[in-house]
């Protein structure tokens, strides 16, 4: 047998523990998410939404819809891989990997997959749940695709990152908490960056999740509010940079080997 | 070529302490080696290197040829190991974990299967597969990290403590596992506190004591150095007084039907025997009074600690 069936047989065999692992829990790790972008839906959405009136020329509804999905698949893929790979590095069973004939990038993207894994099924649910309240075309589907699958990477690679560095389970929730969520928030999900002075636009260019939110609305609706070749360069620029990080700090054995 | 070569083998921990200091190894294949030493003495972190868990600090380790520099993948693909700790998720079912091991190491899914199933059998695990692992016993615990181990049939096993915490009965059915793994040529390295489990298995032995090999060398050798046994004996009737016998045994009477003597190493028990049946003392029966194994092992780190 080849190295390369040897790998692959254990790529799949950590992906699919991996996938397992949330969807063994289905009503742990998919459900909660889809309640809380519905309960977005019904309060910003159809009752405060109401109020508010058009967004860059759509209803508020249709204007947070790919934005809350984005928020689904960004926060499942970050702590579905960050989770695992802590738990696995804090009762020890990461040794069951490391000790075996894997080179360090097959174990990357197994842990890889289960998050990319995650996200887009908590964003597919999310999606479906969103025909509760609203009706949408998607204007660019193999936009809406990539820019999912591209988000959902790069926010499993965050995690990963996260996992390795974490020593106790606060380092864990250290990072959504106080790092993740303002940048979601602050990201344009509910509002354009057209409606905010100058200065706070030119602030809100350096966060990156504006970038994926951006490109995802266009992806479904056709509108952004900044240039989406530049956004997509930025996606990718921070995702082969998190790419490489994981990678090397794997090779180092930091956190994981003494 | 030899399962295992470790030539100046260094750890210094990032807090500076030295767990290693320059060691050479090596193991025969085929082997059943014993690696001894106090807590503390650097065994684990000699294993820790050899399954790359732990980073070395300076000089080689090679298994079966491979060295882990160079072909870290090649050395890996040889080696099982079953760790002093249970390191396994314990939410995931028993056959899983075994399975998953082997697909880590490359093992067709089906094949896998076939083998978790003959191991699981092997070592009375069947009928547990589908419990999770925090469902199982101690004892159950360490025969799945040994059926683990095993699942892609590894050309060198380590077992660090694996009896550790394991009754007597389960222990010797692991030691006769062990044994019949080693038969069909599976090299095996064991560190153990039990030195009785490391006498009775092993052919060579080491021990390691503050970072040193201080001893390497056939168990046979090892305990042929050994200047006087001591045994006891018991006595049928009550002992009315001490008996007398030569010189050369140092007799001790523990209580009236216990008695203790040290046969110097050119002479024999028999003399001892003959002399007391010689007074009409009856023998019942008799034992070593500490595992030979343990008598060597604890003169030998006393003196090197004395030394330090």
């Amino acid at each position: 047998m080849s190295p390369l069936q040897r790998y692959s047989i254990a790529y799949l065999t950590i992906a699919r523990k991996e996938i397992l692992r949330f969807s063994r829990i289905w009503v742990q790790t998919i459900v909660p998410p889809v309640i809380m972008v519905a309960l977005y839906f019904i309060i910003f959405g159809n009752l405060i939404g109401a109020r508010i009136g058009r967004m860059d020329g759509m209803a508020y509804i249709d204007f947070i819809m790919p934005g809350l999905i984005m928020m689904a698949v960004i926060t499942n893929s970050y702590s579905n891989v960050v989770s695992s790979f802590f738990s696995a590095k804090f009762s020890h069973h990461i040794e069951e990997m490391l000790v075996s004939p894997i080179p360090n990038l097959v174990i990357l993207l197994g842990f890889l997959t289960g998050g990319i894994a995650r996200g887009l099924s908590v964003g597919l649910a999310v999606t479906l749940a969103s025909l509760f309240f609203t009706s949408f075309r998607v204007d660019n589907p193999i936009m809406v695709v990539g820019v999912a699958f591209l988000t959902a990477l790069l926010f499993s690679l965050a995690g990963l990152i996260n996992g390795i560095f974490a020593k106790s389970f606060d380092d864990v929730s250290i990072v959504p908490t106080f790092v993740l969520t303002p940048l979601i928030y602050l990201g344009g999900i509910f509002y354009s960056i057209q409606l905010l002075p100058p200065f706070w636009q030119n602030i809100s260019l350096g966060n990156p999740i504006l970038y994926m939110i951006n490109s995802f609305r266009y992806g479904f609706l056709g509108v952004t509010d900044i240039d989406i070749t530049t956004a997509l360069i930025i996606i990718m620029i921070f995702t082969i940079a998190l790419f490489s990080i994981a990678l090397s700090l794997l090779n180092r054995g930091i956190g994981i080997r003494q | 070529m030899y399962a295992l070569e470790i030539n100046q083998l260094t750890k210094t921990y990032r807090n500076g302490f030295v767990a290693l200091k320059g060691i050479d190894l090596k193991v025969q294949r085929g082997d059943f080696f014993a690696l001894l030493g106090p807590n503390g003495a650097g065994k684990s972190t000699c294993i820790g290197i050899i399954t790359s868990l732990i980073n070395k600090t300076s000089g080689s380790v090679r298994v079966f040829g491979h060295d882990l520099d160079r072909e870290l993948i090649d050395a890996k693909r040889k080696i099982g190991v079953v760790p002093q700790e249970f390191n396994f998720n314990i939410f995931e079912p028993v056959q899983e974990i075994i399975a998953n091991q082997g697909g880590y190491y490359g093992v067709p899914a089906s094949q896998a299967r076939k083998q978790t199933e003959v191991y699981l059998r092997e070592l009375g695990l069947w009928d547990k597969r589908h419990l999770q692992a925090r469902e199982l016993s101690g004892g159950m615990k360490r025969r799945l990290m040994i059926a683990r181990a095993l699942v892609h049939q590894p050309e060198l096993l380590i077992l660090d403590e694996p009896t550790a915490g394991v009754d007597i009965e389960l222990r010797r059915s692991m030691w006769k596992f062990m044994r019949r793994i080693n038969e069909q040529g599976t090299t095996i390295i064991l560190t153990t506190h039990y030195l009785e489990e490391a006498e009775q298995m092993c052919k060579n032995i080491a021990i390691i004591d503050q970072g040193n090999i201080i001893e390497n060398t056939s168990m046979k050798a090892l305990l042929s150095t050994l200047d006087t046994e001591t045994f006891i004996l018991y006595l049928r009737e009550e002992l009315l007084h001490l008996p007398t016998i030569s010189a050369e045994f140092a007799i001790r009477q523990v209580d009236e039907h216990t008695l203790e003597v040290d046969v110097p190493k050119q002479l024999t028990l028999n003399q001892v025997i003959l002399q007391l049946h010689q007074q009409n003392l009856q023998i019942d029966s008799m034992r070593n009074k500490v595992n030979r194994l343990e008598e060597l092992f604890v003169s030998m780190v006393d003196k090197k600690e004395q030394a330090a």
